[in-house]
């Protein structure tokens, strides 16, 4: 009848170009003041600007919110500020790790680094001499007989808390809870007090993943319990309304339908231990050649290959390979994690 | 015609109805059981066997082992054990002082950043940074401390001066001698960074639980985003939260190799936390095991023990908390 006006969609509660100018201008405002007080005030240096703009910054926007809505917009205002802080505070060492990693780290890589291993270099020699091959090597072996260890144990406890639900269930929860909370240091000595000592008399290869192995079933178990309840019950229903057993449900719905999960749960695990230092220092031995015996003899690792270079070292050799070392392990702990992530989101799409 | 047919084949017998289970399904459920003991049975055993090794010296040094700070073992000639005195009081000391430091200034950031994560960040920042506190948590230790020691001691032993200069006059800001490096409360800066990504990660997951529909109705009483925060979230979420925290304090204790790097390891009891001057029962083991004889080395067990009793403790106090407070409000 009468020309109809069509509102365009407004979003009311998004902040408007004037409130952003505003947000800018008394950022800038408290900037300013800051810079004014490190200059003129007991304030100075870098940690004197930080705090100075943090409490005029939040003066700054906790009066302009009092000023335009009174006393609750204040508040809120207050713990946002905080909030922001916390994150920043959070995100600092972060980068400064990142950044100091790369930084330092690049320096001591080379083209022959994974190629060679240390057993006629010394951690004080020139980068090109020697290489971290051994302790790759080393990682890589001791990793995945930990991870053979772990997997089953871990997706079978996991298996306990979803499918079986049993009475134990409450105190398992709460020992697996406890199992990864269970010190490095404990587990190597764990492994010492029971393998070491009384039977094979020789630290090896081995004993490090018996050790690190401690420390990955609780990952495994609990991240591999979170994934398996996420499988609807739908699923397992419907395979025991199909006349399937228990068992055949779990192998060939439940199991399938939790794989991608489950390849995230053994790469947490991996991501958790292979930065481990103090089990493998007390019993892998830790040596500088190569090594592919895991029952025998010393087995060294990136850890060990680190350790013992800013330990040892005191050149600036040494101090380069140990970052380069340490952007070797950060890089695959980057990968693993990257894998993850993707896998994740692939499961969720 | 059906009729005979039926009478042909003879009428079916009915099933059976039951809800004994297959003999695949008893083997599978006997199967999962037992590997669900494992964790049981790998926690009795770690007590078991650090007990066989080091109760003897439980039983020698009696409550001395906790509350007398000496660790010497001298050998004769044949290198039997003439003379020895273990106590470990030092350096329980110093594992709660560092743990402590480490919680008080940790959890209050972590907690921030979760409220930010939960409810200021949204889309493609708050994937970023989920992602990225969640990968710093999965950074090895050894990493930690040896940022801790090359990095970042130079910043923290500003602050530390600053600490001292300032709040001096509190007793456990004093230094009996202006050695700042390498001080309890250093390593107990490095732990707490350490322990950020963790705590922050559980209480972005408890305070994402919040039930959408309490928060809505906050929302709907015009409350602000603080309020609807204090009266919703914190309630709902503060079990998990002190839960987190115990986690962390837990990790803390256990910490070894960056406390080691980070700390000056000195065997006395060190209540001045600027002073560059402490340990941990951890860093301890990585100490002496090195050079240890075959008695020491039990000795060390028994400090092993007695960590890991100290940190099934924290850890069982965090799950009873949890479940004490956690879920209040459903």
């Amino acid at each position: 009848m009468t020309n109809a006006v069509i509102p365009s969609p407004s979003k009311p509660w998004e902040s408007s170009l004037e409130d952003k100018r505003r947000t800018f201008f008394l950022l800038v405002l408290s900037l300013l003041v800051s810079s004014v007080l490190v200059k003129f005030w007991v304030f100075n240096g870098k940690l004197g600007f930080a705090i100075a703009f943090f409490i005029s910054s939040q003066i700054i926007f906790v009066s302009n919110s009092y000023r335009k809505l009174g006393a609750p917009a204040a508040k809120d205002s207050l713990l946002k500020g905080f909030a922001l802080m916390g994150i920043t505070l959070t995100l600092i060492p972060i980068i400064s790790i990142i950044s100091t990693v790369v930084i330092k780290g690049y320096k001591g890589l080379h083209p022959t680094l994974l190629f060679k291993d240390m057993a006629l270099a010394s951690v004080n020699d020139p980068i090109a001499n020697g290489g971290l091959l051994h302790a790759l090597v080393g990682t890589v072996i001791m990793v995945s007989g930990a991870l053979l260890i772990s997997f089953p144990i871990g997706v079978l406890t996991a298996l306990y808390l979803t499918e079986i639900k049993g009475k134990f269930s409450r105190p398992i929860k709460f020992l697996v809870q406890a199992m990864s909370g269970v010190p490095s240091i404990v587990a190597g000595l764990f492994i010492l007090s029971s393998l070491v000592y009384p039977i094979t008399k020789q630290l090896s290869g081995l004993m490090g993943s018996f050790a690190l192995s401690i420390l990955m079933i609780p990952t495994i178990a609990r991240t591999a319990e979170e994934m398996l309840r996420l499988i609807p019950n739908d699923l397992r229903e419907a395979g025991v309304a199909l006349g399937s057993t228990q068992w055949k449900t779990v192998s060939s719905v439940v199991l399938p339908a939790a794989k991608s999960g489950l390849v995230t749960a053994v790469i947490l695990g991996v991501a958790r231990i292979i930065g481990e230092t103090a089990p493998l220092l007390l019993v892998s031995g830790g040596g500088d050649s190569l090594n592919l015996n895991p029952t025998q003899g010393a087995m060294g690792s990136l850890p060990y290959y680190i350790w013992k270079a800013f330990l040892t070292g005191g050149t600036d050799e040494a101090f380069a390979r140990a970052w380069g070392g340490m952007l070797v392990l950060l890089i695959f702990i980057f990968i693993l994690f990257g894998l993850a992530r993707f896998l994740s989101r692939s499961k969720v799409n | 015609m059906a009729i005979t047919k039926n009478a042909e084949i003879g009428v079916p017998k009915p099933r059976e109805i039951t809800t004994q289970p297959r003999r695949s399904d008893q083997i599978f459920r006997a199967v999962v059981t037992i590997g669900g003991m494992a964790s049981l049975a790998i926690l009795g055993l770690i007590a078991l066997f650090l007990s066989i090794k080091g109760l003897h010296i439980l039983q020698e040094e009696k409550f001395g082992f906790i509350t007398e700070s000496n660790w010497e073992v001298i050998t004769d000639a044949d290198g039997n054990v003439a003379q020895k005195n273990f106590g470990i009081a030092a350096m329980l000391v110093g594992t709660f002082i560092c743990a402590f430091i480490a919680v008080i200034v940790g959890v209050p950031i972590a907690v921030l950043s979760a409220i930010y994560l939960t409810f200021y960040a949204s889309g493609k920042i708050k994937n970023f940074l989920v992602s990225l506190i969640d990968l710093m948590a999965a950074f090895p230790s050894l990493l930690f401390g040896f940022w801790g020691f090359f990095v970042f001691m130079s910043s923290a032993e500003y602050w530390a001066k600053l600490l001292n200069k300032y709040l001096g006059f509190i007793p456990i800001f004093k230094v009996p001698a202006p050695i700042f490096e390498r001080s309890p409360f250093i390593a107990g800066l490095v732990l707490a960074i350490m322990i950020i990504p963790i705590v922050t990660s559980i209480s972005r997951e408890v305070f994402a639980q919040t039930p959408l529909d309490r928060i809505q109705a906050a929302y709907a009483l015009g409350a602000s985003k603080f309020a609807m925060i204090k009266a919703v979230v914190i309630p709902y979420g503060r079990g998990g939260v002190i839960g987190g925290a115990m986690l962390g304090l837990g990790r803390a204790m256990g910490e070894t190799v960056a406390v080691y790097t980070v700390l000056n390891v000195v065997y006395q009891i060190n209540w001045q936390v600027l002073f560059g001057a402490g340990g941990n029962v951890a860093s301890l083991i990585l100490l002496k095991f090195g050079e240890a004889g075959p008695y020491e080395v039990d000795a060390l067990m028994a400090a092993g023990l007695v960590l890991f009793l100290l940190t099934l403790i924290v850890n069982a106090t965090a799950d009873v908390l949890v479940s004490k407070f956690g879920g209040k409000g459903k």
